[in-house]
């Protein structure tokens, strides 16, 4: 392989890597307050449809992703509803999100399967930051979602240990009996962390149907919502670990359609299989390391919070 | 706020759950410089009437002022700001972060980014003016519980809180520390503070506190100048009724090795030595006590024996067979009982009823089963006879047991383990957050063990317990065995250093 065709690969991984990021960097703030939402996928898919029919109507590719946000963030306050002011099973919860996110998007998204798009996000290249060798074409010729996803990274590692909201979040996760006696009002941090969740997640599937397909699909998240969920424990809940987690992902699911178009002879089921395998492997050591060391969960990570009535 | 302005005012306070009328006219008044006990016994009403202070709970009836301004506060972060803190028995603190973010975490003082290195520079000098020696940078979990303790202390003092609730503060002290502890509240108190201190222990009261308000079954007995009051007269207040104090009743007559312990060594959940090469022996009649401050190693040494956690290093032989690492099964079938730490989960389950959970421990009886099905007529049967035999109380045997109370439950839990006719009994804080009628009770089935010839390891943290109940004393420390005296041959004092980690004359006499 030669140098271009590396770096068309590596491009491609940050492209497909992106709907993930966002939403893995959606649930490591949810789960950051102690709530687990398994409605990723649910979420994605909602975006996905709400940001394509916005765009799809208004012309308006931005219009879609505000949209897309929007729908997700709604999603959540169900799941948000449920485990925090009716304490029911957060696992539970996010299970029937999906179920409820991947039926819902189908119906509602119906009339729109296979249109294509008149106005999606096209790439831009960042003037001087795009002439760097090697970094450049990787990095920053893509549309602006990608780079708005660069920002977010730092956007919301700078929230989570640099702010009081942050310190805030942290221990409404950890120990909200704690929080609470500090002040702390652990059902309205737990319902602002779901809520930025789910927009998240949300925007991430506005990034499959505004940018990357760009097209609604059925489904069309494919399973992406899971691995966002599995992202977040490979970060051990920290932002800037969910970029590379995302890339690595991406980068294999790059791969996959080079070595298709490249005429290799392997099996494209086996090729959709990497990501999933590559998620188990990963959890396999990331759930080994947390357990040595003093890191990983939010220690309160599904745990409904309630004072200790009688 | 001078020293004898009135910090808190209750007058008439009263808050019911479904069922329970908690605090029934509750009155306590709190002046600046003082040091207000609260005694009572558990299930007296005093958690209630705190947090009913601290903003956890709202008031059904009644008026509380604080600073002179009448309130009913709706959350904690309302009674924050009026410089109410609290002490909780668990410590609210979050144990992986540091010290700094534990005590700046849900605080508006500082601006919406965080300048952690500033607050940490400001900890330290306040920390170092109050004589309160903590380091900022520390991580909580790092910490011994002295030091947590005092953590929580500087917390609500750097937050301005100028009245502080301690909600049994000495319970996980070693009694040189619990002095340290008063020390420093004195301070607290002299600078014109309000302190309310939560406990049961008279002793204490009588030795550290200005004035004790006493309460008893939801009520607000009475509330006495220390001075005018000694330990009877509040025994008296508290039970309602006269009460025999700390007296040794009996003694045993220790007879074969039952248990015996050789260079034990174990490691806890986190990982680190939680046993280091303990010995130790019980005798059949004889009461063993385990003294330590919890934490020390007293969890893993019951599990142990009762092959609830493995060992690395050592011996452990019951009535002379070898059972070191084997199954609990194995361990119950050469006769030891196990009275859990935990009863509401070790020892019974919660949603099951009584018959059931009797039923736990004699699943392999021949008298109660036939082949894989249970013979339910004659387990209530046997149940009914240990109900009336032991004395409980419970509405019928059907119901789930977690609505029985804690002393009841405790019972049960005795019913079940001494009915196997075992001849060693591992009862571990046997007593914990039972009322006094209860904790007799309960002490009466252990002392007629004894009687009956078995051995008992009874681990606890009451010192006065121990010197009632026991034999001999075991002091555990950081999982060593500090030594082992004879009760009649030794006082608090000598106790408490080695609960500090000062040895004694080692061995396993």
């Amino acid at each position: 392989m030669d140098q271009g065709i590396i770096i068309a690969i590596l491009a491609t991984a940050v492209t497909a890597g992106t709907p993930i990021l966002y939403a893995a960097l959606g649930e490591i703030i949810t789960e950051r307050s102690g709530t687990l939402n398994l409605g990723v996928e649910g979420m994605m898919l909602v975006g996905a449809v709400s940001g394509f029919m916005a765009a799809y109507v208004s012309g308006n590719p931005w219009l879609g992703f505000g949209a897309a946000m929007a729908a997700g963030g709604a999603v959540s306050l169900i799941h948000a509803f449920l485990t925090i002011t009716l304490r029911a099973n957060q696992v539970v919860c996010g299970l029937a999100l999906t179920i409820f996110g991947t039926g819902f998007s189908s119906y509602i998204g119906k009339p729109f399967v296979g249109i294509p798009l008149k106005e999606t996000f096209k790439p831009v290249e960042i003037p001087f930051l795009s002439d760097i060798p090697v970094i450049g074409p990787i990095f920053f010729n893509h549309d602006p979602l990608v780079y708005i996803s660069y920002l977010l990274i730092i956007l919301l590692a700078f929230l989570i240990y640099r702010t009081r909201w942050g310190l805030n979040l942290r221990a409404v996760g950890e120990n909200p009996a704690a929080a609470d006696s500090a002040g702390i009002s652990v059902s309205i941090t737990r319902y602002q962390s779901v809520f930025i969740g789910g927009m998240l997640a949300g925007a991430g599937g506005a990034y499959l149907s505004l940018a990357y397909a760009p097209s609604w699909l059925e489904n069309m998240t494919a399973g992406r919502g899971w691995i966002a969920v599995a992202l977040v424990i490979f970060a051990m809940w920290d932002p800037y670990k969910a970029l590379l987690g995302s890339y690595i992902f991406g980068g294999v699911e790059a791969l996959g359609f080079r070595l298709q178009t490249m005429n290799v002879t392997i099996s494209p089921f086996f090729l959709k299989m990497l990501p999933y395998i590559l998620t188990i492997v990963v959890l396999i050591i990331v759930t080994r390391e947390t357990k040595t060391r003093k890191v990983g969960a939010p220690a309160a990570l599904g745990q409904p919070y309630h004072r200790e009535d009688r | 706020m001078g020293i004898n302005d009135i910090l808190v005012e209750m007058k008439g306070i009263t808050k019911a759950f479904p069922g329970v009328l908690a605090n029934d006219q509750v009155n306590l008044t709190v002046r600046a410089g003082e040091i207000h006990a609260l005694l009572g016994e558990n299930g007296a009403g005093k958690s209630t009437l705190m947090s009913i202070l601290t903003g956890l709970y709202r008031y059904d009836q009644g008026e509380l002022a604080v600073h002179g301004k009448k309130v009913n506060f709706n959350s904690p972060r309302d009674a924050i700001a009026e410089g109410i803190g609290m002490v909780h028995q668990h410590f609210k603190l979050v144990s992986t972060f540091t010290v700094t973010e534990n005590v700046a975490m849900g605080s508006d003082s500082w601006g919406a980014i965080l300048k952690l290195d500033q607050i940490e520079k400001k900890l330290a000098a306040f920390s170092m003016e109050y004589g309160l020696q903590i380091d900022p940078k520390a991580k909580v979990w790092q910490l011994s519980i002295g030091e947590q303790q005092r953590v929580e202390i500087v917390k609500l003092l750097f937050r301005g809180a100028d009245i502080l609730i301690l909600d049994e503060p000495t319970a996980v002290l070693t009694p040189q520390e619990a002095n340290d502890l008063y020390i420093v509240l004195r301070k607290m108190a002299d600078e014109g503070k309000g302190v309310i201190v939560i406990t049961h222990k008279m002793q204490e009261v009588i030795e550290h506190a200005d004035m004790v308000t006493v309460m008893r079954g939801g009520k607000s007995v009475a509330t006495v100048p220390k001075d005018y009051t000694d330990e009877t007269e509040l025994a008296r207040l508290m039970v309602g009724r006269e009460l025999d104090l700390v007296h040794k009743i009996e003694t045993g007559a220790p007879g074969e090795v039952i248990l015996q312990l050789q260079e034990i060594t174990a490691v806890s959940d986190r990982g680190h030595k939680a046993l280091k090469d303990v010995n130790l022996i019980v005798r059949a009649g004889e009461i063993m006590g385990i003294a330590g401050v919890a934490g020390n190693g007293q969890r893993e040494l019951a599990e142990v024996i009762t092959g609830l956690r493995p060992i690395s290093a050592g011996q452990i032989t019951i009535n002379k067979v070898d059972m070191t690492n084997r199954q609990p099964l194995d361990i119950i079938k050469a006769g030891v009982a196990h009275i859990p730490e935990d009863r509401h989960n070790t020892g019974l389950v919660p949603n099951l009823d009584a018959y059931e959970n009797i039923l736990l421990k004699h699943y392999l009886d021949k008298d109660f089963r036939k082949g894989p099905f249970i013979l339910w007529s004659a387990l209530s049967q046997y149940t009914q006879t240990l109900i009336n035999k032991f004395d409980i109380k419970l509405s019928v045997p059907e119901a789930p047991v977690k609505a029985m109370s804690g002393g009841n439950l405790q019972k049960l839990l005795l019913a079940r383990e001494i009915s196997m006719e075992p001849n060693l009994i591992i009862a571990v804080y046997p007593v914990r957050g039972l009322d006094i009628g209860a904790i007799q009770a309960v002490r009466g089935l252990l002392m007629e063990a004894r009687r009956e010839g078995k051995g008992v390891l009874l681990i606890s943290e009451e010192l006065d317990e121990l010197f009632l109940l026991a034999d001999r004393l075991a002091v555990l420390h950081e999982g060593e065995l500090m030594g082992v005296l004879e009760v009649e041959k030794t006082d608090i004092e000598e106790v408490g250093l080695m609960m500090a980690g000062k040895k004694g004359v080692k061995g396993c006499a």
